[in-house]
């Protein structure tokens, strides 16, 4: 950028707006991930009873997690438009199967319960619960790739064909993403359930710890070994350690938080799990936005695809503001509906 | 067929179809604010459910509504990356506004006003519905916003040449209040009003001529009218500022909504007709001079037609245009004629005398439908062959790396998807009239508990 950096309390406007990104869509892995989690257990209740529970739990918060992507989706486009316009074109056939599947998703939590007929619920039902997993695991798709870098050419275009991205470390992460909303999703129905659905949940939240853990330690185990650069950073600012150190207490004391039946401290740690795994990405990252694997001058930093001082210095007064009242009135709609799941008239 | 061609028919399907259901939530979010107010006000249990009635409705076109708007904002990106890179400083402002404005508002309290009726005090519920008729209008402000800038650009410059050129703000609120936002948010939101009462009154009409409802169908009907004829009244107003605005900053979008082409000369204004853009002729009903005297008040001033401009700077599809923005107005002035006439006889008390007049409201429903969409035809296809007007050329918006192969995936899959959409939702809405304001389902309050503790022991 030829125009010199602005700074807000020391910190330029790039490095805020990679911040302020980063916690959209940290927000984002959390509030979605736990419907998604639970969407993605769907067709483990086999009675009608049990999934109208399940899908009841999120009914009323799921389309406010969801803006967390849209708010998320408008910060990357307004902070960093090279990016949104590069990614989002160069990863055309993933990002539309993407936006096919969060239809089908918010049309299943709609349509499931406007009829009686088994066969049409037992339709919505697959619908819903093949969207939650498609759209965990290719969120997990994408994130692979960024951290893997791609193959950036001149002018910021992405050089590849479109199955080039289902690469085998982008499964891994795909699959890995799934099984950490797997496990986020199960720790928020035990909050939300009681009775012998809650008896099944407990149960499957072990197994999906476990898949969690052991999907987890293979991605990092490939990360360590295939693509060292992403532990750079930590070479160079050991004390950065610390983010992986938490990381890993706050996974290992979810199995002893869910022995000892403290369910809400366990999904408090299934959201630091999230958040932390995601600020390690954002280390490992900055200030680069997208490697490219053609040659570094390509890279896509935050200071090459972000939008003017002026643009970032304004929406930063528009996210101060915002912040606060998305925040208060997420936390007023989560207090409204806490406890147990009561299904009535108006339930889905 | 090329890239461009397929992504602007893909982008015009998908924002077509997408404008179905905003409109309609913010008519009916307006309404059921109404309606809830006059419970609060009178304690009456009949308007009580009455909104709960329309939430039912307002919560399936929120959700397709929702759905498909998502796919708008990534479309921008994956479609029109250039664009998107040229904009981005400009319309990611916008854009970012809307998101943590409006539409965080908006699905914030939807949980509320769906879910809550037992869980929180009626006023409590009354601020939820407030909150997301709030956000769906401060969404249409940035989105209209945003759209106004590509018709009226103002509060930026360029920066960089040939593909890397692109806009930057210099003034914020120079870039909101560009030259044409405000009357066209007006004219939006009020189209949206508009869409929202004729679907009340069509279905409450439909109650009170088949005997359904009926008490509580007058009452709603009534309020929907007070809501349609002064929506309609003032749709005239905001309409001829945007027309002069048009004139102003878009005369060759002007010229071809009138079908206009001598380059400089006294025009006229039809009332209906068919260009023919070969012979450059309109034939029709005409007010001679009429458009130089709506836009000028005099009959001498001349307007500049389509010959003023460069050939490729004008938009090409001139009677398309000009057959879209016609149909508009004329059914504005329908909407006029019919909301004062029927005010005219609710006054002499006889509004529901006509069983003809009730007939026409259950037809009327498709109307602002109509109206919006050509309306917004008219529009975009009159900014053409600019995405941004003067600036950027839509042939030049494209993203350059995706193919005309992955553009027709998308469009097939888009054009299956949608279809299915709104089968189910006409279909559902259908139900949810049929079940009427009463429906079992909702009256049973005393009983909920009882449903509730058996819910639990059958496990």
């Amino acid at each position: 950028m030829e125009t010199s950096l602005h700074y807000f309390l020391g910190i330029d406007y790039p490095t805020w707006w990679f911040l302020i990104v980063g916690g959209l869509f940290s927000g984002y892995a959390i509030l979605d991930g736990f419907d998604l989690g639970a969407g993605a257990w769907h067709l483990f209740f086999k009675k009608e009873n049990s999934r109208r529970i399940a899908l009841n739990a999120i009914g009323p918060v799921w389309d406010g997690n969801e803006v967390w992507l849209v708010i998320g989706g408008g910060a990357l486009f307004a902070g960093f438009p090279i990016v949104y316009a590069s990614i989002f074109s160069g990863m055309y056939i993933p990002f539309m199967l993407f936006l096919a599947f969060l239809i089908f998703r918010a049309v299943s939590i709609e349509f499931r319960s406007k009829e009686p007929m088994k066969w049409w619920r037992q339709m919505w039902d697959i619908s819903y619960n093949v969207s939650s997993i498609m759209l965990a695991v290719l969120l997990g798709v994408v994130l692979g790739n960024v951290l893997q870098g791609m193959p950036i050419g001149p002018n910021f275009h992405l050089q590849s064909n479109w199955l080039q991205f289902l690469n085998p470390y982008a499964i891994m992460t795909g699959i890995t993403t799934l099984a950490l909303f797997m496990m986020h999703g199960a720790i928020y129905l035990t909050m939300k359930t009681e009775g012998r659905l809650f008896a099944k949940i407990h149960l499957l939240l072990r197994r999906a710890i476990i898949f969690f853990i052991v999907s987890f330690s293979l991605v990092s185990l490939y990360t360590l070994i295939y693509i060292p650069h992403l532990t750079d950073r930590f070479k160079e600012l050991p004390v950065l350690f610390i983010v992986p150190i938490i990381a890993f207490l706050a996974i290992a004391n979810i199995p002893r938080l869910v022995n000892k039946h403290q369910y809400r401290q366990a999904f408090i740690f299934s959201s630091l799990t999230v958040a932390m795994l995601l600020i390690l990405v954002a280390i490992e990252l900055y200030p680069v936005l997208v490697l490219s694997t053609i040659d570094p001058q390509y890279n896509i930093t935050i200071y090459n695809a972000a939008a003017s001082q002026k643009s970032l210095g304004i929406m930063l007064l528009i996210a101060c503001i915002g912040a606060p009242l998305v925040l208060s009135y997420t936390a007023f709609v989560f207090w409204t509906f806490r406890g147990k799941v009561k299904l009535d008239e108006t339930s889905y | 067929m090329d890239v461009e061609i397929l992504a602007r028919i893909q982008f015009a399907f998908t924002v077509a179809f997408h404008y179905i259901y905003p409109p309609l939530s913010i008519g009916l979010g307006l309404l059921m604010v109404i309606m809830e107010g006059m419970y609060l006000r009178t304690g009456q249990k009949m308007y009580e459910h009455m909104a709960r009635f329309w939430t039912k409705i307002f919560a399936l076109t929120f959700g397709i509504g929702v759905a498909t708007g998502i796919v708008m904002e990534f479309e921008f990106g994956t479609n029109w990356a250039t664009y998107s890179r040229y904009v981005g400083d400009v319309f990611g402002s916008a854009l970012a506004a809307e998101g943590i404005f409006a539409f965080a508002l908006e699905s914030g309290f939807l949980g509320i006003l769906l879910f809550g009726w037992n869980k929180v005090s009626s006023k409590v519920h009354f601020i939820a519905t407030i909150g997301v008729w709030l956000g769906s209008m401060f969404s249409a402000v940035w989105i209209v916003v945003a759209n106004s800038w590509q018709q009226t650009p103002t509060g930026f410059h360029i920066v960089g040449e040939g593909v890397n050129a692109r806009a930057e703000i210099t003034d914020f609120w120079a870039m909101v209040f560009n030259p044409s936002s405000v009357d066209r948010l007006t004219h939006v939101w009020i189209g949206a009003f508009l869409a929202g009462a004729f679907l009340v009154l069509s279905v409450h009409a439909y109650y009170i001529l088949k005997g359904k409802h009926i008490e509580l169908s007058k009452k709603a009907f009534k309020i929907a009218l007070v809501v349609a004829t002064l929506a309609s009244v003032s749709q005239l107003i905001t309409g001829h500022h945007s027309a002069d605005g048009v004139a102003k900053n878009q005369p060759a979008k002007l010229a071809a909504l009138e079908g206009h082409f001598d380059s400089l000369s006294v025009a006229d204004a039809y009332l209906f007709g068919w260009v023919d853009k070969e012979n450059q002729e309109v034939s029709g009903v005409k007010i001679p001079k009429g458009l130089t005297y709506l836009l000028h008040q005099d009959f001498e001033t001349p307007v500049k037609g389509l010959n003023y401009f460069p050939e490729d700077e004008r938009p090409t599809a001139i009677n398309a245009i000009f057959q879209f923005y016609h149909i508009m107005v004329a059914i504005g002035i329908f909407f006029i004629a019919l909301t004062l006439f029927s005010s005219f006889l609710w006054w002499r008390g006889k509004l529901f005398k006509h069983r003809w007049l009730l007939w026409v409201f259950v037809f009327s429903v498709i109307l602002p439908q109509i109206a919006n969409q050509v309306g917004w035809y008219a529009a975009e296809m009159g900014r053409q062959p600019w995405v941004v007007y003067g600036l950027l050329r839509t042939s030049d918006a494209l993203s350059e790396v995706v193919t005309a192969n992955q553009v027709l995936f998308s469009l097939i899959m888009f054009t299956v998807i949608y279809t299915i959409l709104l089968a189910l939702f006409l279909y559902l809405l259908t139900k949810k009239i049929k079940a009427g304001p009463y429906a079992e389902k909702d009256i049973q309050h005393s009983s909920m508990q009882e449903s509730m503790v058996e819910v639990f022991e059958k496990k």
